[in-house]
């Protein structure tokens, strides 16, 4: 474990704004800004009747409020739907002429774009705001017929897929949030592997909000076909606003028989300050279609920003022989708020699902793993194992664990096993006996509760990840 | 090397050390004999810098006060304590654990960190003297150790550290006879002219095997006896009770 790169006392070091002219649509949620947003993004009328179609049944549809963390009153009136640098106007046709303000943006978030010193191993999708910038190893993938696009390119180019899949896993009257980024949504990332293709490398899109009063409302939509593979990762980071902004992301994934999807996310926007105020509101709906016999999807997260999380990605496991997995890192620090955990909905036979949360608690912040396994009548001999394990520091945290258990059926068998520590003195005590300082150690004690999830990250991120946990909790231990 | 005097600490309003007085010159080996509940124990904690004990008194280590000196730069400046019951840290790997530690203290004093490589050559030669089964460094840190185990581990850490003041608070304690024996030999190999220790134990047993310059009877927070192996010897015939 690398303890010798934290640096102490760091603040939220991708708080930085980027000064660039917009494009914005017309404040406030309206069938005007619906329509803006669907012409500028040259849609198809199918589209754009899809949208409208989400905002009518907004307008019945009412905020959940059923989690744990509350929030002040959105005023959706209030928000920009669009926001977009004005050099994305006419897309840029290659990264050379793409806006180079653009380029050290998201150089200066350690993600380069350019050629040369493109991450190996790693296409990248780098959304700002509202709009795609560049997509990176795109040629080499399109010779394996993998198609890695801005999902308001594959509209345009692939509308057979898109109909097919949009809204296919998350329907448009799911719930307020997903309704409201049915209608709104504008870009995120497209991912199509063919039939027995392995995806020679990591997918990657790195979101960015960068406009203020913005609301990002991101969709990626990823099938993997028979007998395929994909792992795909996304980061995202945010400036430091004293205003709260509304993230609220839809992602669905779709495998095929025996296909498998592997998602991972590392999210970093802005908590916050101390005091709590501003942040993001992470009010992300993520779920997963094992629609095809033997098919896996596994969702990683490791959940250190935003003011509240609000989020459970899920997987329905259609498909006989089926697998869900979820692993979870939620650490939530200050004010921060995280109500997290996951849906693993069984309906084929002998279908498994493995649910691992790792819940840190640190400061002010109260933190809630909330959980549902659905055995259904059919899905006989399924099996789920949950683990839930909780750690607290300091004594004005909180921690909460929300487990809902059905099983329909005799032959199958649920687990759930669930640990509330607080962090040790002894440990500590040891660590710093052994040359560590205080948030050496406890970066170092936490890094070993995750450990479990941790693993499960791609190598290129793991070590990324490690270091933020410990960054995420600097100043927790006094 | 270390000057105490009229070290009294509390915790929780409660005398534990009530005025004790020590000197160890470089080279030294000390050993500490006292009964359960004399500050054996908190002696260890104090001078490693644990929080939680209200003290005064002199306290000085190298000519420094070591009451303004926090536990981490304490451990970087060489004082080492082998803990009684070290404790275990799941999911962090014994060697990576190591590791870390060996690169603060090196990096504290001014040298070189080690890479991965030098490091393995330098733990395997240092487990094996030891006879520690490798795979042992793999595991997590004290997770599942037996007792025997865990104190081989500490004096491994003692080894790799390189010390100069070394705390063994009861390492001999569930010990068998063949593990003590290991245990003696880490301290005795590792006896330079420059390093002292501050041996804590119960029994002559350890003694017996690493030949303590001075031995020191602790008894109610103090000093009440101090001399050579002989008193350990006699200490073993008539018990605490008898000394006085």
């Amino acid at each position: 474990m690398k303890n010798e790169n934290i640096n102490h006392n760091q603040e939220y070091k991708y708080g930085f704004t980027t000064d660039i002219e917009n494009i914005k649509a017309p404040k406030g949620l309206s069938e005007k800004t619906i329509k803006f947003i669907s012409k500028i993004k040259k849609e198809p009328k199918w589209m754009l009747d899809w949208r409208l179609k989400a905002f009518n049944r907004l307008k019945v549809s009412k905020e959940p409020d059923w989690q744990k963390p509350k929030f002040p009153k959105i005023n959706y009136q209030d928000l920009y739907y669009y926001s977009a640098p004005k050099s994305m106007k006419d897309k840029p046709k290659s990264l050379d002429e793409v806006d180079p303000k653009l380029i050290e943006t998201y150089n200066k978030l350690g993600i380069p774009l350019n050629e040369q010193k493109k991450l190996s191993g790693v296409a990248v999708d780098a959304v700002f705001d509202s709009v795609s910038v560049a997509t990176t190893f795109k040629g080499e993938l399109t010779k394996k017929g993998i198609i890695f696009c801005p999902i308001s390119e594959a509209i345009q180019k692939h509308p057979d897929l898109v109909k097919k899949y949009l809204g296919s896993v998350i329907p448009i009257s799911d719930h307020y949030f997903a309704t409201l980024n049915s209608a709104v949504f504008t870009d995120g990332s497209f991912v199509y592997i063919p039939p027995n293709t392995r995806c020679p490398m990591e997918l990657s899109t790195y979101f960015r909000i960068n406009a203020s009063e913005t609301g990002q409302f991101e969709r990626t939509l990823i099938i993997a076909d028979k007998g395929s593979y994909v792992s795909y990762l996304e980061g995202c980071t945010a400036p430091m606003r004293d205003e709260n902004q509304l993230h609220a992301a839809n992602v669905e994934l779709i495998a095929l028989d025996d296909a498998e999807i592997k998602y991972s996310t590392v999210q970093n926007w802005y908590p916050g300050d101390k005091d709590g105020v501003g942040g993001i509101y992470n009010f992300v709906t993520k779920r997963g279609a094992c629609r095809g016999k033997n098919s896996k999807i596994s969702w990683t997260q490791v959940e250190t920003g935003s003011a509240i999380t609000w989020k459970y990605p899920s997987c329905i496991l259609q498909g006989d022989n089926s697998v869900g997995e979820f692993y979870s890192i939620a650490i939530t620090n200050n004010h921060q708020k995280a109500d997290t955990g996951t849906k693993m909905i069984h309906l084929g036979k002998n279908t498994k699902s493995k649910i691992i949360s790792k819940g840190i608690s640190a400061g002010k912040a109260d933190n809630t793993y909330r959980g549902l396994v659905d055995i259904g009548r059919k899905a006989l001999n399924s099996r789920n194992y949950t683990q839930c394990d909780s750690l607290l520091m300091g004594n004005k945290c909180g921690a909460h664990t929300v487990p809902y258990i059905k099983n329909k059926n005799s032959s199958s068998t649920i687990e759930h096993e669930a640990t509330t520590s607080k962090i040790n003195e002894e440990q500590l005590f040891y660590c710093n006996q052994r040359g560590l300082n205080q948030e050496e150690a406890v970066s170092l004690i936490v890094n070993g509760f995750c450990k479990d999830v941790l693993q499960q990250l791609p190598m290129e991120f793991a070590v990324e990840a490690q270091k933020l946990v410990g960054i995420s909790l600097e100043g927790s231990v006094g | 090397m270390l000057v105490i005097k009229n070290l009294k600490a509390s915790v929780d309003g409660k005398d534990i050390l009530k005025g004790l007085n020590i000197s160890i010159k470089p080279g030294e080996l000390h050993a500490i004999m006292g009964p359960n509940g004399s500050g054996k124990s908190t002696l260890a904690n104090v001078l490693s810098g644990k929080v939680g004990y209200k003290i005064s008194g002199e306290l000085k280590y190298e000519g420094k006060n070591l009451q303004e000196i926090p536990i981490d730069e304490r451990a970087q400046k060489g004082i080492f304590l082998a803990f009684q019951y070290p404790t275990e840290i799941p999911g962090v790997n014994t060697s990576n654990f190591l590791r870390t530690s060996l690169n603060k203290v090196r990096k504290a004093q001014g040298k070189q960190e080690l890479d991965a490589l030098s490091f393995i050559r330098i733990i395997k030669e240092k487990s094996n003297e030891l006879g520690m089964d490798e795979k042992m460094l793999s595991r997590q840190l004290n997770v599942g150790f037996s007792g025997g185990e865990k104190k081989k581990n500490e004096i491994l850490q003692m080894k790799i550290l390189e010390p100069n003041l070394i705390i063994l608070d009861e390492t001999d304690s569930g010990l068998d006879i063949d593990a003590l024996k290991i245990v003696a030999e880490g301290v005795n190999s590792s006896r330079t002219d420059k390093k002292s220790f501050l041996v804590i134990t119960h029994y002559q047993r350890l003694l017996n095997f690493i030949n303590p310059d001075f031995v020191h009877i602790l008894s109610d927070g103090k000093i009440v006896k101090s001399g050579s192996m002989k008193l350990a010897e006699d200490l073993e015939k008539t018990g605490y009770k008898g000394i006085k």
